[in-house]
């Protein structure tokens, strides 16, 4: 693997060991192939071991991990005949949000999503998937295109959260995300959402309200970054470890709490590691929730959105 | 109902009269303008509804305060409920740090909402606090705030929700976030049956509120001064290395860059809101 994650060092270290075992031992013509096979199968244990028990701070480490399918993987694994459409007609084109017309399933649908780059060079374009305001009102701009035009809307959602900047503040950062999700919330059509990896904040939120909200098993989504919060509550970001505990961010937290739908399973030890495996699982678990919601009065959408988001809170009630 | 999901500890906290902390200061005599450090009389500033007569510092105003010079004596009816915060993450000490805020502030939760009229207008008001727990949002103040729209569309008034806060209730970590789903929903079936919504976003508002439900009114007012934005100062210096401006993120300056309709000074709210409500009298609902 070409980006190890610090907890899986003791993974890489057997592994290169088993290697420098058989170069060593084939250069000297022993044959050492059921010690091999020991060390081989002690690998395959830990591998085991490790990714079956992942805590969420280790979660939130794939689920950063730079070699996960992206927005346009996604797009281009599940889509035919993808036209990407550009720019808010407002200000312009930003390049952490994309989106754009497609077949899915053999039907066109709008889809936008938030784009992390590939390397340093196309992150920096990117800016890391943080998007600024003229992100969100493209996304919305796209939308209301697919309303005009009766298409199902497919949201991608991979961020950190909504970029933290002086232009960003200038141009309106609350107010664009603030607008999508009550126009997402309005939508006569049906909105499938996947959070793919970061689901950070209202970031997340300004392209995450839907009839249908899927996650990947090793995504996180919350209120805040487990770095921010940690210096909100222990002023100290190095404790994002102790916040990603507390915080419940996890697939498996978000479904047991209702607010999302489905968890969608990640090859083992990651998405990273099987693009094909995850964009067909993707694909599979979109095409159903789309199956289903097809089927329903476009018109009636937008109260059964209200009655699912209506339900969300924990609290007490007693007598008056 | 989700929250079947969670055992349900029902707390029947007994409510300490708002004679605490909070009033001892308003009932001292001397006040310190923030801005100009001029020394005003307690009735001084009352009299100027907690502006500074020198130089026009907005003193914070409690949700009971902003209610009172908002609404036309005696006229308003707070709406009831025993909603009551819960742990649902159960992050350590939060329930303690509730009941902290509630004696604090003799308030369940961080906001208020009822009915009344505003120079004989009818209108729904849902008011923040900033004094509990910054006015951060968690499950009851978004389920206060929903009601309080449903209010408004069951009686075919107007709405006006005050904001103030500091943005989500970390403690409540998603279910917070989604609070801002939850009223936007709401205010988006008011939107869609031609109700009218105004939003005041009061000193300050940030974070997830600005987000969501203070950005969407069909009017969004300010009060001078106030800081308003989505990521803070603080968050954003260290990222773009630089110092910014003194005004960055006033009402003004989010005046000048679109995102409000008006600034205006708090003599002159009720009747700004009274106007603006005379002129949807015959709003298109219905
Ligand atoms: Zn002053």
């Amino acid at each position: 693997m070409a980006v190890e994650l610090p907890f899986e060092k003791p993974l890489v270290e057997l592994r290169s060991k088993i290697e420098e075992l058989k170069t060593f031992t084939e250069e000297k013509g022993i044959d050492v192939s059921s010690e091999v096979a020991e060390l081989e199968r002690k690998a395959q244990e830990l591998m085991e071991t490790i990714y079956k028990n992942l805590t969420p701070w280790q979660k939130v480490q794939i689920a950063r991990h730079p070699e996960r399918p992206t927005t346009l993987d996604y797009i281009q694994g599940i889509c035919d005949d993808f036209v990407e459409l550009h720019g808010d007609r407002s200000f312009r084109d930003d390049p952490a949000v994309v989106g754009g017309i497609a077949r899915f399933d053999g039907y066109p649908i709008t889809v936008v999503g938030t784009q992390k780059g590939k390397g340093t060079k196309d992150n920096l374009y990117r800016n890391f998937g943080m998007a600024h305001p003229e992100g969100y009102r493209k996304a919305l701009r796209l939308m209301k295109q697919a309303e005009k035009f009766r298409r199902p809307l497919l949201c991608f959602v991979d961020t950190a959260g909504a970029y933290p900047g002086l232009g960003a503040e200038e141009r309106g950062q609350g107010e664009a995300i603030a607008r999508n999700i009550i126009e997402m919330a309005a939508l006569r059509i049906p909105i499938v959402v996947v959070v793919t990896g970061e689901g950070g904040s209202g970031g997340a939120l300004g392209l995450g309200v839907g009839d249908r909200v899927l996650m990947l098993e090793h995504a996180w989504y919350s209120v805040i970054a487990p770095e921010s919060a940690a210096t909100i509550l222990w002023k100290d970001p190095a404790l994002g470890q102790k916040a990603a505990d507390v915080m419940r961010i996890t697939a498996e937290d978000l479904h047991r709490f209702g607010i999302i739908d489905e968890i969608l399973a990640e090859p083992f030890g990651g998405a990273q590691r099987n693009h094909a495996q995850m964009i067909a699982t993707v694909k599979e678990a979109v095409a159903r929730s789309f199956r289903d919601l097809m089927a329903i009065d476009y018109g009636a959408l937008p109260d059964r959105r209200f009655d699912k988001y209506r339900r969300i809170g924990v609290y007490g009630e007693g007598m008056q | 109902m989700l929250k079947d999901l969670f055992p349900k500890k029902k707390r029947y906290a007994t409510i300490s009269p708002p004679s605490t902390a909070r009033d001892k200061s308003l009932e001292g005599i001397m006040n310190k303008c923030k801005r100009c450090g001029e020394i005003l009389l307690s009735k001084e500033l009352e009299k100027h509804l907690k502006t500074c007569p020198n130089c026009g510092y907005h003193f914070t105003m409690t949700a009971q305060e902003r209610i009172a010079v908002t609404f036309d004596e005696g006229s308003f009816q707070a709406f009831t409920d025993s909603l009551v915060t819960e742990n649902p993450l159960e992050f350590p000490d939060y329930l303690e740090k509730v009941e902290k805020a509630q004696s604090l502030t003799g308030m369940e939760e961080g906001v208020l909402s009822g009915i009344g009229t505003i120079a004989g207008y009818k209108a729904v008001a849902a008011v923040m606090d900033a004094s509990f727990i910054m006015g951060s949002m968690g499950s009851v103040v978004g389920e206060r705030l929903t009601r309080a729209v449903e209010q408004a569309l069951d009686r075919r008034v107007p709405m006006i929700i005050f904001s103030v806060s500091g943005g989500a209730r970390m403690q409540e970590g998603i279910f917070s976030l989604m609070q801002m789903a939850k009223v936007s929903a709401v205010l988006a079936r008011l939107a869609a049956r031609g109700g009218l919504y105004i939003s005041v976003l009061t000193n300050p508002t940030t974070g997830g509120v600005t987000a969501s439900f203070a950005m969407q009114g069909d009017l969004n007012l300010s009060e001078p001064g106030a800081i308003i934005g989505f990521a803070g100062r603080r968050v954003i210096e260290p990222m773009i290395r630089q110092k910014l401006p003194d005004e960055f993120q006033t009402s003004e300056f989010v005046l000048e860059h679109g995102m409000l309709d008006q600034v205006v000074h708090r003599k002159d709210m009720k009747s700004l809101l009274a106007t603006v409500l005379s002129l949807h009298e015959r709003g298109g609902r219905g």
